[in-house]
């Protein structure tokens, strides 16, 4: 009576296959390892890691070539400072604003510009950073030669620079403002009754108990700043330059893979290698940026949830 | 508030006077604190204006630059390098299409299968359980670039071998979309109250049934918004198709299979923003107006579908 | 047939009777041609303890469930009613860290054997629960979930029906049933959830308080099932309210909460187990009499 009828395999089998589906992303960042692997390594039998990782000249064309990764990666943290210290005043202005200032009907409008922003394809803020930013704002507000002037340069870190913040306001506001309306409401009202000003409650009250998921934002939006490949194609240029001037052409990590992987390489060839190796440097940092962040949230979250 | 008859004036004297007094200290609030909050409030809306006005700009960019070069016959031209007045973005445009429904046709069950599992058979304690959601979190923060390489290295070439065609890219961008149809779904699954579930395996349903008949339906909407949500990040993303062989200049038509090569909107557009020449520039810009209203659509389907079908508990 | 009669009559002509006026089937591995008071055995608990993660919330339950009874299982909070109940249709099996200690037997069968298939007893073990938990659909697909799952098809229409009207609920809704679900009042809602359980014809079927959410009117309208439903299935009720299993019940299993030495850990245990008469007039146990009488809350 209390037994089943028929063994249930289906529902085992389901189960299976299920499961196998979740695996898939176990399996998708092996392959991704992999893949990054196998050619980093074969690179480095030929290029010492040492002129690797410490040299500041990127030039794999020349003969014989230098493989100095610290100029593509002064390019890409060149354009990620600029992008940065756009994005974070505004993003977490904004975030502070929706949070602690806005009128309901506010909030009903600004959110889902912020959403429109962050649905925009990085193609089309690549194109308006070059064709726009780089000609209508930043040259015509430049001061004349300084660190070698802003006139006739179609590619420069800066307008990359802030098109890549452009980009990722919305990633430091929303994280940021969702970690803000976290903050359980009687610390804010307990700081009112003692007669603080709004000012007051904002910045000493809700963003420090905020803290954990505002760093968490940034962590992430340094990540995307740093995996953005299509904006510095368009803005930034393909010239690694081992500088942080903001006015100079210059070639982000993620450039230089774009650019190789699409032109006319051959497999094994050292250029294909270093593709890989540059690949493996980029995943480590935002490897590393990621797992950060995804802690911070954790936390943020656990201590008012 | 009454008191006694005869109390009363001297009541009512004493409360006037403590409401003169509190209300003389509120409003005597110090005139540097009254500025410093004007500023803070004016800098805090002066950032959400920029953000605002940047957005505006590129839009109205976008749309000026590219106004002249809209036509129907954008839609209906094959792209050229040599003739500008006569290139259009039609091989790009149904490339596009078919990597999307490629990309539907991999992350719907994938992404679906994955999130009923973590949310209603993983043990959550179990260690292997804990790691697939932490890759799930990673990889959905992992650069878009970084996914070229994985379909350059594993798919195009390398186990799956597949050469450079859509249906090695539309694999590509369902690997980079999964993670985030499995977040969405998962929420959407989670948002489904225990009570549900415990009703229906009280009346003896296994958990199968369960899934299948109380919490799946429920869950759709949420997760349809997510699938389209997620649909709308592939069809922008230019990065990983750049290294999976979408840069081949095709004039026809092109095929999930074929070995000719495709295109994709977003390519196409990057490949007409890097000329120089002023038609280019236009006609990028046209692709990119094109490309926006596309995703406004979707983006407004996704939350009009939403809000009407959301269910509230 | 009165309220009295029917509550004390546990004779076949009365168990016959009521079925036709609810028109609810029995069984047929459930009939039994016995005379009157057949106090033939649902559960027998011996020595049940349910353990959390190792930490008792119950210990020591012994006590039989007799058939066609209603049992009220009362006591202060924390107690673990809810927990023991819980246990006799394996719900518990839910929750990972829950473990049951002891013998617990269904008809004579094991309900904890191995072979045993936790899905095939809530087939025979219903249960309703606190709040009322309709799903988000129409009134007949509520009710036609548990037959269609069952592979009970045919005639599904006459299967709705005659579950609503065990219920007492299909003359509110017989114009409705293709509305959802989640358009009915509490006290509806409850009475569906009811129908949805007795839809797949159950033995026994389990209350868990099931009218605290509910408003008094509705609270009377399910107490007055319950006297008709006992005809046919076995009850049995965790209630907070004394009054309520004191109007509905046959007997009465009377819970509380027992402290160790150091007062850190707390868990069930069974006072007392009687006629509900007895219990609410005349309790062997001081702790009985302190609870029903409302001197400790």
């Amino acid at each position: 009576m209390l037994q089943s009828s028929k063994p249930r395999y289906g529902e085992k089998a389901i189960q299976g296959l299920l499961a196998a589906c979740g695996i898939l992303s176990v399996l998708t960042t092996t392959a991704i390892v992999i893949s990054l692997v196998g050619p980093t390594i074969g690179f480095f039998e030929i290029v010492p890691a040492s002129e690797f990782f410490f040299g500041i000249d990127w030039t794999p064309q020349f003969e014989p070539p230098s493989f100095g990764v610290l100029a593509i990666v002064a390019g890409t943290f060149n354009v990620t400072l600029w992008g940065m210290l756009f994005a974070i005043p505004i993003g977490l202005g904004a975030a502070v604003y929706l949070s602690e200032y806005a009128r309901p009907r506010v909030r009903k409008t600004v959110k889902p510009v912020l959403e429109i922003l962050a649905g925009i394809p990085t193609v089309a803020i690549g194109f308006f950073a070059a064709s726009f930013i780089a000609p209508e704002i930043i040259v015509p507000l430049w001061p004349g030669e300084f660190l070698g002037g802003a006139a006739g340069k179609p590619f420069m870190a800066l307008a990359a620079g802030l098109g890549v913040g452009l980009m990722i306001v919305p990633i430091i506001a929303s994280i940021s403002e969702d970690a803000m309306s976290a903050v359980p409401n009687g610390l804010r009202e307990g700081a009112y009754a003692m007669g603080a000003t709004k000012l007051k409650v904002a910045t000493r009250v809700v963003f420090p108990a905020a803290l954990s998921g505002i760093v968490a934002s940034i962590v992430l939006a340094t990540s995307r700043a740093v995996g953005e490949t299509m904006i510095v194609l368009l803005a930034a240029g393909s010239t690694p330059n081992f500088t942080f001037n903001p006015v100079e052409s210059i070639q982000t990590m993620t450039a230089y893979i774009g650019v190789t992987a699409t032109g006319d390489i051959s497999t094994g060839s050292l250029d294909y290698k270093s593709v890989f190796a540059v690949g493996t440097v980029l995943f480590a940092i935002t490897l590393v940026m990621n797992m950060i962040s995804i802690r911070l949230v954790r936390r943020y979250r656990e201590v008012y949830e | 508030m009454t008191g006694p008859g005869a109390a009363a004036p001297r009541n009512r004297l004493a409360m006037a006077g403590a409401r003169a007094t509190t209300q003389a200290m509120l409003r005597d609030q110090p005139r540097g604190d009254v500025i410093r909050n004007a500023v803070f409030a004016g800098l805090l809306l002066l950032a959400i204006l920029i953000a605002l006005a940047g957005l505006l700009a590129l839009l109205i960019q976008a749309f000026t630059q590219g106004a002249s070069a809209l036509s129907t016959d954008l839609f209906t031209n094959p792209p050229s390098t040599a003739f500008p007045e006569k290139a259009g973005f039609r091989t790009a445009i149904i490339g596009s299409l078919e990597l999307i429904a490629g990309v539907i046709l991999f992350v719907v069950p994938v992404g679906i299968g994955a999130a009923i599992y973590l949310e209603e058979y993983a043990d959550k304690s179990k260690w292997w359980n804990r790691l697939i959601e932490v890759n799930i979190q990673n990889l959905a923060a992992v650069p878009s670039i970084i996914y070229g390489i994985l379909g350059l290295a594993f798919i195009v070439r390398g186990p799956l071998d597949l050469g450079f065609i859509l249906a090695a890219g539309s694999l590509t961008l369902a690997l980079l979309v999964l993670p985030m149809v499995i977040i969405a779904a998962r929420e959407a699954i989670r948002a489904v109250p225990d009570s549900i579930r415990q009703g229906s395996l009280a009346l003896g349903a296994t958990q199968w049934q369960t899934i299948r008949s109380q919490v799946l339906p429920a869950s759709i909407p949420g997760i349809a918004t997510g699938v389209i949500l997620a649909v709308s990040r592939a069809l922008g993303e230019t990065a990983p198709l750049l290294l999976v062989g979408a840069t081949v200049f095709v004039t026809f038509d092109p095929t999930p299979f074929s070995p000719d090569g495709y295109s994709a909107l977003p390519v196409q557009i990057f490949n007409y923003a890097v000329r120089p020449q002023e038609e280019f520039q236009a006609l990028a810009a046209a692709g990119i107006i094109v490309m926006l209203g596309v995703l406004l659509a979707m983006n407004s389907f996704a939350i009009w579908l939403r809000n009407r079908y959301e269910q509230r508990w | 047939m009165t309220r009295d009669e029917s509550r004390t009559g546990t004779g076949r002509e009365a168990r016959e009777a009521a079925a036709e006026r609810a028109a609810i089937s029995v069984r047929p591995e459930f009939q039994h041609s016995t005379g009157s008071g057949s106090r033939e055995k649902v559960f027998e608990m011996k020595g049940i303890d349910v353990l959390y993660g190792g930490v008792a919330a119950v210990k020591g339950i012994s006590m039989d469930i007799h058939r066609n009874d209603v049992t009220a299982m009362i006591g202060p909070s924390g107690c673990g009613k809810s927990t023991l109940l819980r246990c006799l249709n394996r719900m518990n099996d839910l929750i990972p860290s829950a473990e049951v200690r002891g013998e617990l037997l269904y008809h004579g069968e094991d309900l904890y054997g191995p072979a045993v298939d936790p899905v095939q007893v809530r087939k025979l073990i219903g249960m309703v629960f606190q709040k009322p938990n309709p799903f988000p659909k129409s009134i007949y697909d509520n009710v036609a979930f548990g037959p269609r799952i069952l592979g009970r098809k045919d005639d599904l229409d006459a299967t709705v029906e005659k579950a609503l009207r065990g219920a007492a609920l299909w003359d509110e809704v017989k114009d409705r049933l293709d509305s959802n679900a989640f358009g009915l009042s509490g006290g509806q809602q409850q009475r569906l959830c009811i129908a949805r359980c007795i839809a797949v014809e159950p033995d026994t079927i389990l209350m868990d308080e099931p009218c605290s959410a509910l408003d008094p009117i509705s609270t009377g309208k399910i107490e007055d099932l319950m006297i008709d439903l006992k005809q046919e299935f076995s009850i049995v009720i965790v209630t907070h309210n004394m009054q309520q299993a004191a109007r509905v019940s046959d007997r009465t299993a009377f819970l509380m909460v027992e402290l160790d030495a150091d007062e850190d850990n707390r868990w069930g245990r069974l006072v007392e187990y009687d006629e509900t008469e007895k219990v609410f007039t005349n309790p062997s146990d001081r702790r009985t009499e302190d609870y029903v009488s409302g001197k400790v809350g």
